[in-house]
């Protein structure tokens, strides 16, 4: 009996992993065929406007109210650490580069993900629910090309700007507490940052992260939604799915990116 | 004249051991309205989606406006679609884009006239359907049987050689469904256009049809014009054309006897 036991359990695991490898390897071959039919995106590029305005634009409240807060909150805990070294001076420092290496890509990234990645997922689902991707393809109109590939380079495009812009209120933020409501000195607070964070090594690759995480972000919210079961429950999950994966992968590439980036004593 | 759609002993099944489609042999003349009748789940709709080429025959042969669907790439899939307009069950009207947007959008994609010429050929589309005064509308201010019209418009912007229409009928008040008919035998003459209807709705399609294949498990099991239909000696059929509950299509599903799912003794 325990041996039945045991030898459903792993057909139900062999299963299991045979469908996530299946279902990524198709992951896969859909955004090499995105990108390759990324044409009409680019062509009419009002097309992918739009849809940095959908993604990009209409997220800007949510992103500016979390940098701001969570600049603040920064501040606060910051200078409660760096004063009892007599570094508070340092608390610029510690804000900017917390958020332009850190917080900022990868809170954005989650706010994104939350906010525009669920969106797109259920758009695409629905209009799949709806039949409009196939009305399209009677159409002769390739639905990937015109419908995914604008929102994918929306989204991709959208990811950078928001986390940058994160950085910045986050930094305002920072300097609202720090220097207006505690009183560390302004001139300190910002040439002490200017001095320490580094465009290449702090600012670039934190561009980079937020341009991968943008990647993957609207990868995944695409995809779900356009392999969503055409049903309300089927869309319901896939959007579901797009925000746990879409933040796990976040989370592990910012891993895998810091790693990278910033090991091995090449920047102080 | 060469039919404009011919099949020959067609089969399709998605999984081996389930055929869906079995021995369809159909042939569809230029200028005809055909309709395509069966119960729901006969697959009357699997064959539309072959004639389309959503789907290709697992054997025997599909030709479609002088094309092998069996044989055709993507580009040659959507040359062929360039020539159809079809003509979905609740429309399929894109929600983010006006009525006008909606009939403006085939044109737009295949066409890119000029603007002026666009907007002439748009209003030209909804007056045909009625509807040139809602050109402004978004589909969700649409009754159903407005949004059928609007994608019937959209359906014909590019002057389509072949109309598909899937279930064209279904939850219509009684004026919309008029309309939707008049519309269909009007549209289909002054285009010179050929049209296949897949419907259960058999007693208001046998009055637009001018041909009927009538379809039951996968195979057709009877076809001819309507007053044929109408007075088949065949039993499916006659069961179907009159509504009555029992007959080949039993009422009740498939089940163990009455008794044992009431756990009583014999």
């Amino acid at each position: 009996m325990r041996i039945v036991d045991l030898r459903a359990r792993l057909e139900r695991l062999g299963s299991g992993v045979t469908t996530h490898v299946w279902r990524l390897g198709f992951a896969s071959r859909f955004l090499a065929y995105l990108v390759l039919h990324s044409g009409t995106a680019l062509r009419r590029f009002r097309l992918t406007i739009a849809e940095i305005y959908f993604a990009g634009v209409l997220s800007l409240i949510i992103i500016l109210v979390s940098g701001l807060f969570v600049g603040m909150v920064l501040a606060l805990q910051g200078y409660e650490t760096l004063q009892r070294f007599g570094a508070s001076e340092s608390l610029g420092v510690l804000v900017a580069l917390s958020l332009v290496r850190e917080l900022g890509p990868v809170v954005a990234g989650l706010l994104f993900a939350s906010r525009a990645g669920s969106a797109i997922t259920a758009e695409i689902g629905l209009m799949k629910a709806t039949e409009q991707l196939s009305a399209m393809e009677m159409m002769a109109v390739d639905p990937i090309a015109r419908v995914v590939a604008p929102r994918f380079w929306g989204g991709v495009l959208s990811m950078p700007l928001l986390a940058a812009l994160f950085s910045a209120m986050g930094i305002f933020g920072g300097y609202l507490v720090g220097v207006q409501l505690i009183g560390v000195d302004a001139g300190a607070f910002w040439s002490q940052m200017q001095a320490a964070v580094d465009l290449r090594n702090d600012i670039m690759n934190g561009v980079i992260k937020s341009v991968v995480f943008g990647i993957a972000v609207t990868w995944i919210a695409v995809f779900e939604g356009y392999d969503a079961p055409p049903t309300a429950e089927g869309v319901s999950r896939a959007t579901t799915r797009t925000v746990v994966t879409s933040s796990l992968a976040i989370l592990f590439l910012d891993f895998i990116l810091t790693a990278l980036m910033f090991t091995g004593g090449t920047h102080q | 004249m060469q039919p404009i759609v011919e099949i020959r002993k067609l089969a399709f099944a998605y999984a081996p051991a389930h055929p869906v489609l079995r021995d369809i042999d159909l042939s569809i003349e230029r200028g005809a309205v055909v309709g395509i009748m069966g119960q729901s789940g006969c697959g009357k709709t699997t064959l539309l989606r072959v004639i389309m080429g959503a789907l290709r025959p697992s054997a025997g042969e599909a030709r479609v406006l002088g094309h092998d669907t069996r044989t055709l790439d993507t580009q040659g899939l959507y040359a062929m679609r360039r020539k159809m307009g079809m003509l979905f069950q609740f429309g399929a009207l894109f929600t983010d884009m006006s009525v006008y947007e909606n009939v403006a959008f085939p044109l737009r994609e295949h066409v890119k006239p000029p603007d002026e010429l666009l907007n002439d050929l748009v209003i030209m589309k909804l007056n045909a359907v009625g509807l040139r005064g809602a050109a402004h509308l978004t589909p969700t201010e649409l009754s159903g049987g407005m949004a059928r019209r609007v994608a019937l418009a959209r359906s014909i912007a590019l002057d389509p050689q072949l109309i598909l229409y899937d279930e064209p009928f279904t939850g219509l008040d009684p004026i919309s469904f008029g309309v939707i008919v008049r519309l269909i035998r009007n549209l289909n003459d002054s285009l010179g256009a050929t049209s296949i209807i897949v419907t259960h709705d058999v007693q208001e399609a046998l009055g637009v049809v001018d041909y009927v294949y009538f379809m039951a498990a996968g195979r057709v099991i009877a076809q001819g014009k309507p007053d044929e239909i109408r007075s088949s000696s065949e039993p499916f059929v006659r069961q179907f054309v009159n509504g009555a509950a029992e007959g080949p299509v039993p009422f009740h599903y498939p089940a163990p006897a009455y008794e044992a799912d009431l756990e009583l003794a014999a």
